[in-house]
């Protein structure tokens, strides 16, 4: 079965909220939107206290060529333009709205019909897609106007729309395949016919039968789009894993996807393509895994961007008594959440509860030499010697030497790890390091 | 808000840790363990416990008044080391030897480097060339495997490459020596027929824990296979030319501790390489100073001196062998 070559990891995949229907979770009282919903620049917000915002209506402007436009994703009463903690505590300019009803743009079509029929030019599809605001959402939210641009002298052969969902516990788009599979299918089309009608993959897991066969069924009236069976391994969703896996292909060190003439994109990100351009509906809300053994009840919901934690949690009906982390994303590469008022965003696919029996940190241990963590890297490293370099100081010409800004941040190695050293975290600080040196290097 | 915990991703583990994997290592040693307390009796019982004892003890000892530091002796390596130890002896060693033996492969081999992981060459296998260098009449004395539970008294047999080895030294061919010898076949030696150290009693014990070994991911075949290849290469190579000299790949194959050393012993964690190439490298070259060593050297038994040496190259090899790196591959 397709997988790809190097490294790799089996955890267990706790899929535990795949059953649980998609549903919109209530709106709350109040929101507060990030202006950094993407990677990039924030945008520029152009509300300001006192405004009154339907939803839909832009609120935030791009403020470079890597940036997107952000859109209310409620109407009613903009209160405040002030700097907020993030998930993770970084102070970021959000938007605060009072929420008023639910009152939607005018322009956006809200019915369930299917609209297959795909008339925008390519030009027209690119425009729309940037004032949507839409980026990736299988969590690096990369800008995807941007993504679906490549430079001229580069043609993507691929199109992969990655359905892989690799993280345990997140079944957001494991959801989203099974419910709105045939939106997916004209979302791949629409971003196929922009990047010159190529080839594209719809790449999911075999641990998600059901995706399969509501995708194949979707994708039976399109000859260019074909749904594709992958092996279950972590990280397959990785881009450039993903990439390897299909086309058997591989991104050179440093380079973008297009150098290896692929495009890869989210089933999320497909499928709000489709809402923006056959339903004129900017991006303003998700499918989120809500889930955890510690958690009553399992759910996926549509959530409002802007959104608070706390307040997902309430509604859920979550008791965090036992729960000692709470996880924004998938527990191998998701963030732990330091702010529970933060709110959610663009990239946020999963809120994961674990006890502290699941995620507790055991007691460092000596380096037995095994060797499984160079087996599990995805990126063929050595991070027991990228770890011992590290403790040594002050290494850094063998730490690039040694590719270590070749490392995804996958968190492989600290997973597979015997004696619970977490080479991650060492690897991590000493790459930041590593490439500070690099970039300084090319100013020179 | 409740408290929770705020840290870097990954925030689960495989919780695969050392100790399971140690005790994995002794599982697959269990069957050839078994089947020597079949045949050797009370002498293979007392060496294991011997071993098991002054080993824990001498780790325990160190860690507890010398490092003055963390007691460590539960991680599973020095009963690991014991145990290996007390099959890479000769089934007659006097307890005393053993405890030599067995301070040896744990204070000077394995704790003044540092301790686990930190050891250049394997413990077990350090402690078992310093009693045959100290102790060669006790560490060639051999007893022939008899029945169940009866404590043979040693008496002078000796193995099938040291009748090999004397045999040409006294000018005889070695299809003389295997015509004088009529139990040293292939067939016989697989099962508990050959003398020699109490880990070599039973080559298909051997290959059950090997099969373990892989089925449960604790080892990757790469080792093993190469130094089996080679030494099948080799002696094929020799016999071949000159089978009245040399002898056969079966032969060699089955014989001695080539077994015991090519599954358990030079796919120690620790002494090592990480990548499969380098697996590869290290494996021919055990294989080929096995060889050498057999045919040429002064002793009739190889493997022991053949890992310890290549324990030395696996730093230049981890220097020179990396894995193969994604995103460096020519795209067609």
């Amino acid at each position: 079965m397709i997988t790809f070559k190097i490294g790799g990891i089996h955890p267990h995949d706790n899929k535990i909220a795949k059953n649980a229907a998609i549903e919109s979770l209530k709106l709350p009282n109040k929101v507060a939107i990030s202006m950094a919903q993407h990677l990039g620049a924030p945008a520029t917000p152009i509300v300001t206290k006192g405004d009154s915002v339907v939803v839909g209506q832009v609120i935030g402007e791009p403020s470079g060529f890597i940036s997107g436009f952000v859109h209310s994703s409620v109407s009613g009463t903009v209160v405040a333009v002030e700097p907020r903690a993030d998930i993770v505590g970084n102070m970021v300019t959000h938007v605060v709205i009072d929420v008023e009803g639910d009152i939607w743009d005018e322009s956006i079509d809200r019915s369930e019909g299917l609209n297959s029929n795909i008339v925008a030019s390519q030009d027209a599809i690119l425009a729309k897609i940037k004032s949507s605001g839409i980026v990736g959402m299988g969590g690096a939210t990369f800008p995807t106007h941007v993504k679906l641009c490549p430079p001229k002298d580069k043609k993507a052969d691929f199109l992969l729309i990655n359905g892989a969902e690799c993280e345990p516990y997140v079944t957001a788009d494991d959801r989203l395949m099974r419910e709105k599979s045939a939106c997916i299918a004209v979302g791949t089309a629409i971003m196929a016919k922009v990047l010159g009608g190529c080839k594209s993959y719809i790449c999911i897991e075999e641990n998600k039968p059901e995706a399969i066969a509501a995708m194949t069924a979707a994708c039976s009236k399109y000859e260019n789009i074909e749904v594709l069976k992958l092996k279950k391994k972590y990280p397959q969703g990785g881009e450039k894993q993903l990439i390897d896996a299909v086309t058997k292909h591989q991104v050179p060190s440093g380079a973008l996807p297009i150098e290896a003439g692929c495009v890869v994109q989210n089933v999320a990100t497909a499928f709000a393509a489709y809402e923006a351009v056959q339903k004129n509906k900017p991006l303003i809300e998700r499918v989120m895994t809500v889930t955890g053994q510690c958690v009553a009840e399992q759910k996926n919901y549509l959530v409002r961007f802007g959104t608070p934690l706390s307040y997902i949690l309430e509604t859920s009906g979550c008791n965090l008594e036992n729960a000692a982390k709470i996880i924004s994303g998938g527990p191998m590469m998701g963030k732990a959440v330091a702010n529970i008022e933060a709110t959610t965003q663009k990239g946020s696919s999963c809120l994961l509860m674990l006890t502290k029996e699941q995620t507790a940190r055991m007691p460092i241990g000596n380096c037995i030499r095994c060797g499984k963590c160079a087996d599990a890297c995805p990126m063929g490293l050595e991070p027991w010697l990228l770890y011992k370099l590290s403790e040594n100081g002050n290494q850094f010409d063998a730490l690039e030497d040694n590719k270590i800004f070749d490392c995804i941040e996958c968190g492989c190695c600290t997973f597979t790890c015997p004696s619970f050293i977490p080479l991650l975290d060492i690897i991590r600080v000493n790459k930041v390091e590593v490439m500070k040196i690099i970039r300084n290097r090319a100013k020179k | 808000m409740a408290n929770t915990i705020v840290s870097p991703a990954p925030h689960i583990h495989g919780r695969n840790e050392t100790q399971i994997l140690m005790r994995e290592v002794l599982r697959a040693l269990a069957p050839v363990v078994l089947v020597s307390f079949y045949f050797y009796g009370l002498n293979a019982i007392l060496l294991q416990v011997t071993c098991l004892v002054s080993c824990l003890l001498t780790e325990f000892l160190i860690q507890k008044y010398i490092q003055k530091g963390q007691i460590t002796i539960s991680d599973g390596s020095a009963c690991v080391t014991a145990v290996l130890l007390a099959l890479n002896l000769p089934p007659a060693t006097p307890f005393w030897v053993a405890i030599i033996g067995s301070i040896v492969a744990i204070a000077i081999a394995k704790m003044t480097f540092g301790g686990l992981g930190q050891n250049i060459f394997n413990p077990a296998l350090v402690g078992r060339v310093f009693l045959l260098i100290s102790f060669p009449v006790v560490m060639t004395t051999w007893t022939a495997p008899s029945s169940f539970f009866s404590s043979v008294d040693a008496f002078s047999g000796a193995t099938p490459l040291a009748l090999i080895n004397e045999g040409l030294k006294s000018g005889l061919s070695v299809q003389d020596v295997f015509a004088a010898n009529p139990g040293l076949t292939p067939a016989q030696m697989s099962f508990a027929r050959a003398g020699g150290s109490v880990g070599e009693i039973s080559v298909i014990a051997l290959l059950i824990g090997f099969v373990y070994l892989l089925v449960k991911k604790v080892i990757k075949p790469h080792i093993t296979l190469s130094i089996w290849a080679t030494v099948i290469l080799m002696s094929g190579i020799f016999s071949l030319c000159d089978p009245t000299a040399y002898t056969g790949p079966l032969f060699n194959l089955f014989t001695g501790g080539l077994m015991l050393g090519s599954i358990f012993m030079a796919t120690d964690y620790v002494t090592s390489p990480m990548s499969n190439k380098g697996m590869i490298i290290f494996g021919i070259g055990i294989g080929v100073l096995t060889m050498l060593i057999r045919y040429f050297g002064a002793y009739p038994e190889g493997v022991s001196f053949a890992i310890l040496i290549m324990n030395m190259v696996v730093p230049l090899i981890n220097k020179y062998c990396k894995p193969v790196r994604y995103g460096y591959k020519k795209n067609k």
